[in-house]
C-alpha cells in the first residue's frame, strides 16, 4: 500500500508548438482534499485530462494505489475509480435527471433499461446527499447547482476513488458552496480523495488539506494547508507561488468620483416573466461602477440581457441620457452605445473556430465597411492596437481564440466592446474563472474607461471584487431590488442580508 | 524556418525542372514519334511547371512561430491532402492505361463539366457554414431551367409551351427563372430565421412545394407535361458557347461555362472574405449566440443566405437548359447531395463555421476528375457510384483527425 492513492510523476505533454506541460508532479493521499492551483494557462486542466484519459501525455507515469496505471481513454479512467465533474456541465436536457445520473450504465438485463430500479437508486443517492430533486424531473430544468450535485452523485454511485472537481462553485451561491462542502466532507471522510481546482483563495483554505501550485505548464510545489505548528497558509503566499511575484494590491487604486450627470435611468422594470426581474429601478451616472449583487438566481444576468435587447420586457421605462430607449435587438442597443459582456464565455462569447483577429472586430464591422465591403488593413490595425493595448497573450492575430487561456479570452471579448466605444459596459461577471494577473488588468481596463468617461454596470458574484471595484451596490434578490449601498457602508453581512431577503419566503412557496 | 524555406525552394526547383523538361518534350515529341505515346503531356507539364515556380517565389515567409503551430510533418502534409494525392495516383494510372487521357480536350472537359456543379457548391456552402443543409437546391435548378426553356422557343416550333409569345428578349425569361428561385430562397431563410427550424427541414418542405409548382406549370395546357424543345439559338448559346474555337487546328474551344463558373467563384470568394455579410456568415456559423450577443442581424443575414444561394441555383438551372436544349421538372434531381458531397470532400465542416471557397473547388473538381477518369476507363456506371461513396466517407473521416486532439 501506497502513501499516496495517486502519483503523478513528471507528466509532460506538448502541443505542436507549444510545451503544456513540463515534468509536473501531483501525489493525492486518500481521504483528502488536494487543491491544485495556479493561473489560467498554468495547465491544471491540462494535467487533468491527461489523467482522464482525454489526453495522451508525451512522457511521466501515473501510479494508483501504487500500481502503474495506463489510462488512454475517459472510460477506462472511470473504471478504474477516476471521476471527474466538469466546470461546465452538459447534461442531455430534454432527459429526466435519473437518466444523467446512469447514463451509459444504466441498471437492467439484456439491453431492456430496469427504470423502477434506476429511480430507487437514484432517489436513495439524492437523500444520501440531501439532495431534494425528483430523479424523474427533466435535467434541462435544474439550476447549475443541482446539476453539479447530480454529477457528484453520479461519481458517488460509480464508487470513485477520485473526483476532480474544476471550478465546482463558479455558478454556486455561497448557501450551495456550503451544501457541496458538506458534501465533500462526508466523502473525504469515508475515504475518498478529491482534486480541487478553484481560483477562490478563501474556499480552498477552507475546504483543502494539501495545494499544489503550478505556473506556466511547470509544478512549483505542494504545501499542507495546516503544518505541524498548526499555522496556516497564506493567501498572500499561495498567490506569491502562482504568479511568482507579489501582489500587493488585489484592486487598483480608484481616482476620481462618478460624476452627477445620469446616464441611464431605468423605472419599474418588470420581465414578462413573473419568477424573473420585476420593478427593477435605478440611475447609473456618468463615470459610475454600479455593481448588482445577489445571489445565483437573483435575476441579474436576465435583466441585464433584457437591457440589452435579449430578452422581453413587458412594463417599465428606461431613459438612455434623457432619451426614451425601447430593448428592440442587441444591434439596437449597440447603437445605442451599450455594450453587453456576457456571462457565458464560451457559449454566447467567444467564436472559438474563428481568429482572434475576428473576435476582436465582429462587433464593430459596419465601422470598417464601405458598402459591405471589408477595409482589411483598417481591421487588422484597430485589432492589433487593442489586443496589444489590453495586452492578450497570443502568437499572432490569426491564432483561433479557442487555443486562449480563459483570461485572454476574456480580454479579447473586452477588446470588442472598447472597439466600439459604447458609453455604458455592462459587464457581466467580468473576471469568472480568470486567474489573479489577468484579474488586475481587467480591473484597470475598467477603471481606464470610467476614467475616460464611460460607465459601468458590473454584475459580480465574488464579494471582494464587488466591494472593491463598485462606487455604489445595488443588490437583488429573486429579481427584486432589495437594496443599494453605498461606497463607505459595504460589508458581506449587509449585502447578504439583502441578498437573501426573500429566502425564507421560497422555501415557504 | 528551415523547413518552410526548404519547401519554398523544392517548389520552385520542381517547378523549373516541369517547366524545361516540358519544353524539351514539346519539341522532341514529334521527331522522337511520341506524339500518339504522350499526346499533351508536354503542355500540362508547363503548366504545372509554372504554376508550381510561381507558387515557391511568391509564397509567404512563415514566421518562425507559425511554422512551429503549423507542424509541417511528411505525416501531416500526407493527411491533410491525402485525397487530392489519391486523385493525382488515379490520374498517373489513367494515363498509363489509356494514354489519350492526357489531352487539353480532355482537361477542358472536366473543368466543362465541373461548371454548373461548381456554382451548385457555391450556393449550398452558404447553407453549410451556418450549420444548415439546403435540400432545395436541386428543384431550384428544374424551376429555374423549366421556366426559361419555357419562354426561349423558337417562333416555328410545333408544340410551343406559350403558343402566342412574342419574340423577348433574352433578358427577360432568364431574370424571371432566377427571380423564381430567389422568391423561394426568400421561404426558405424566412422559415429557418424566424421559426428557427433546421434548415433540413425547412429546405425538405420547400423541395416537395417547389417540384409541385414546377410540375404544376409544367403540366399546363398546351404542353401538358410534355419535354420543353425547339430551343432558341440565341438563347442555347449561353451554354453551349465555345470560345476561341479552333484557334488552332484541332482545339475545341473554350466553353463559356467555365469562364462564368470562374467569375461565380471570384465573386463568392469576395463576399465570404471581404465583406461584412460573409464575416457575418463564418460568426453565425461559429457560434450562434455569440453572432447574437455581438449585434449580428441573425434574422436578415440568414435570408440573405438562401436568397443568395437560389440566385446561384437558379443561374445553374439556366445553364443547363441552355446547354442541354431543353427542360422537363425532373431536371436538377439529386444535384443538392452532389454539391454537399463536394463541399464536405473540399473541407466543408457540417457542423458550421469552416470552409473556403478553394476548397469547394477542389472537392468539385476531385469529383469530376475521378467520374470522368473511370469513365474514360470504362469502369461500369454502378462501381463509379460505390468508388464516389467511398470517397465521401473516406475524405470526411480524414478531415476530421485534423480536428480532433490527441
Amino acid at each position: 500500500m501506497s502513501e499516496y492513492l495517486l502519483e503523478m510523476k513528471n507528466i509532460t505533454k506538448t502541443f505542436p508548438g507549444v510545451k503544456a506541460l513540463d515534468n509536473v508532479n501531483l501525489n493525492v493521499r486518500k481521504g483528502t482534499v488536494h487543491a491544485l492551483m495556479g493561473e489560467n494557462g498554468a495547465g491544471k486542466s491540462t494535467l487533468m485530462k491527461c489523467l482522464f484519459g482525454i489526453y495522451e501525455p508525451n512522457g511521466g507515469e501515473i501510479y494508483l494505489d501504487g500500481k502503474k496505471a495506463s489510462i488512454h481513454s475517459a472510460r477506462q479512467a472511470m473504471d478504474q475509480g477516476i471521476a471527474m465533474v466538469h466546470q461546465e456541465l452538459h447534461p442531455i436536457r430534454f432527459r429526466s435527471v435519473m437518466e444523467n445520473v446512469y447514463l451509459g450504465r444504466f441498471p437492467g438485463h439484456m439491453g431492456v433499461v430496469d427504470h423502477k430500479a434506476m429511480y430507487e437508486r437514484t432517489k436513495a443517492l439524492f437523500e444520501d446527499l440531501e439532495l431534494d430533486v425528483d430523479p424523474l424531473a427533466l435535467a434541462g430544468e435544474q439550476s447549475a447547482a443541482i446539476l453539479q450535485m447530480m454529477e457528484i452523485a453520479r461519481a458517488v454511485d460509480m464508487k470513485a476513488k477520485i473526483i476532480i472537481l474544476d471550478e465546482p462553485t463558479s455558478s454556486l451561491s455561497d448557501r450551495e458552496v456550503d451544501h457541496l462542502f458538506k458534501i465533500i466532507n462526508r466523502l473525504r471522510a469515508q475515504g475518498v480523495a478529491f482534486i480541487y481546482i478553484s481560483h477562490k483563495m478563501k474556499e480552498i483554505l477552507e475546504i483543502s488539506d494539501e495545494i499544489t501550485v503550478m505556473r506556466d505548464g511547470t509544478y512549483v510545489g505542494t504545501w499542507p494547508v495546516t503544518d505541524e505548528k498548526g499555522e496556516k497558509l497564506t493567501i498572500d503566499f499561495i498567490i506569491k507561488q502562482m504568479v511568482g511575484r507579489e501582489m500587493t494590491n488585489q484592486f487598483p487604486p480608484r481616482e476620481g468620483k462618478p460624476g452627477s450627470d445620469v446616464v441611464l435611468k431605468v423605472e419599474k422594470v418588470c420581465s414578462p416573466l413573473p419568477k424573473s426581474f420585476q420593478n427593477v429601478s435605478f440611475e447609473l451616472h456618468k463615470q459610475e461602477i454600479l455593481g448588482i449583487g445577489g445571489l445565483v438566481g437573483a435575476q441579474r444576468t436576465e435583466f441585464v440581457e433584457a437591457l440589452f435587447g435579449l430578452r422581453g420586457i413587458a412594463s417599465g421605462e428606461i431613459m438612455l441620457n434623457g432619451a426614451r430607449y425601447t430593448n428592440k435587438s442587441p444591434g439596437f442597443a449597440k447603437s445605442r452605445g451599450l455594450a453587453l459582456l456576457t456571462e457565458e464565455r464560451r457559449a454566447t462569447g467567444i467564436f472559438g473556430i474563428l481568429p482572434i483577429l475576428e473576435n476582436t472586430v465582429i462587433a464593430n464591422q459596419r465601422n470598417y465597411a464601405h458598402f459591405g465591403v471589408l477595409n482589411d488593413s483598417r481591421r487588422v490595425k484597430d485589432a492589433d492596437e487593442e489586443c496589444k493595448k489590453l495586452n492578450v497573450k497570443t502568437p499572432s492575430l490569426n491564432t483561433l481564440i479557442q487555443n486562449l487561456s480563459g483570461g485572454n479570452q476574456q480580454k479579447v471579448l473586452i477588446a470588442r466592446w472598447l472597439l466600439t466605444n459604447s458609453d455604458i459596459l455592462i459587464l457581466d461577471e467580468p473576471t469568472r474563472g480568470i486567474d489573479v494577473g489577468a484579474k488586475y488588468e481587467i480591473y484597470n481596463i475598467m477603471l481606464e474607461q470610467i476614467a475616460q468617461g464611460k460607465s459601468i454596470i458590473m454584475i459580480s458574484s465574488e464579494m471582494p471584487e464587488l466591494m472593491g471595484m463598485s462606487d455604489r451596490i445595488m443588490v437583488m434578490c429573486e429579481g427584486r431590488v432589495t437594496g443599494f449601498l453605498n461606497k463607505g457602508e459595504y460589508s458581506q453581512e449587509k449585502i447578504m442580508a439583502l441578498a437573501t431577503q426573500f429566502a425564507g419566503r421560497k422555501d415557504a412557496a | 524556418m528551415a523547413n518552410t524555406s526548404r519547401s519554398k525552394r523544392l517548389m520552385t526547383v520542381g517547378g523549373l525542372i516541369f517547366l524545361v523538361l516540358g519544353i524539351a518534350l514539346y519539341f522532341l515529341k514529334a521527331p522522337l514519334g511520341l506524339n500518339r505515346k504522350i499526346y499533351d503531356l508536354p503542355v500540362f507539364l508547363i503548366i504545372i511547371g509554372i504554376c508550381s515556380a510561381f507558387k515557391g517565389f511568391t509564397a509567404k515567409e512563415k514566421t518562425e512561430e507559425e511554422a512551429a503551430l503549423a507542424g509541417k510533418t511528411f505525416t501531416e502534409f500526407l493527411t491533410n491532402n491525402a485525397i487530392l494525392l489519391a486523385m493525382l495516383v488515379l490520374v498517373v494510372v489513367i494515363c498509363i492505361l489509356q494514354p489519350r487521357f492526357m489531352q487539353i480536350r480532355v482537361a477542358l472537359d472536366i473543368l466543362t463539366q465541373s461548371s454548373p456543379k461548381l456554382i451548385m457548391a457555391l450556393g449550398i456552402c452558404f447553407a453549410l457554414l451556418i450549420a444548415g443543409t439546403d435540400l432545395s437546391a436541386g428543384r431550384m435548378v428544374g424551376l429555374a431551367a423549366v421556366i426559361s426553356a419555357s419562354m426561349m422557343q423558337t417562333a416555328t416550333y410545333a408544340n410551343r409551351f406559350f403558343p402566342d409569345l412574342p419574340q423577348l428578349s433574352l433578358w427577360i425569361p432568364i431574370a424571371a427563372a432566377i427571380l423564381a428561385c430567389m422568391l423561394f430562397g426568400a421561404l426558405n431563410g424566412f422559415i429557418v430565421a424566424k421559426y428557427e427550424m433546421h434548415p433540413f427541414i425547412a429546405t425538405l418542405a420547400t423541395q416537395v412545394i417547389i417540384y409541385g409548382v414546377c410540375s404544376l406549370y409544367f403540366d399546363m395546357p398546351p404542353n401538358n407535361s410534355q419535354p420543353i424543345g425547339g430551343i432558341r439559338p440565341d438563347f442555347a448559346q449561353i451554354g453551349q458557347l465555345r470560345l476561341f474555337n479552333g484557334l488552332w487546328k484541332g482545339f475545341p474551344g473554350i466553353s463559356i461555362l467555365i469562364p462564368i463558373a470562374i467569375v461565380i467563384c471570384i465573386i463568392i470568394w469576395f463576399v465570404l472574405n471581404k465583406t461584412v455579410f460573409g464575416k457575418n456568415v463564418y460568426a453565425i456559423g461559429g457560434n450562434r449566440e455569440a453572432a447574437v450577443v455581438a449585434g449580428i442581424n441573425v434574422f436578415s443575414n440568414i435570408m440573405f443566405i438562401f436568397i443568395l444561394a437560389s440566385l446561384l441555383y437558379g443561374i445553374a438551372g439556366v445553364l443547363e437548359a441552355a446547354r442541354t436544349a431543353g427542360a422537363t421538372n425532373n431536371y436538377g434531381l439529386g444535384y443538392e447531395t452532389d454539391a454537399i458531397a463536394a463541399c464536405v470532400v473540399g473541407g466543408v465542416s457540417m457542423s458550421g463555421g469552416i470552409g473556403k471557397v478553394g476548397g469547394i473547388v477542389m472537392g468539385v473538381l476531385i469529383f469530376t476528375v475521378i467520374q470522368y477518369g473511370l469513365q474514360f476507363i470504362n469502369v461500369s456506371p454502378m462501381w463509379q457510384q460505390v468508388i464516389k461513396g467511398v470517397i465521401i466517407a473516406v475524405a470526411v473521416a480524414i478531415d476530421m483527425t485534423k480536428y480532433r486532439k490527441k
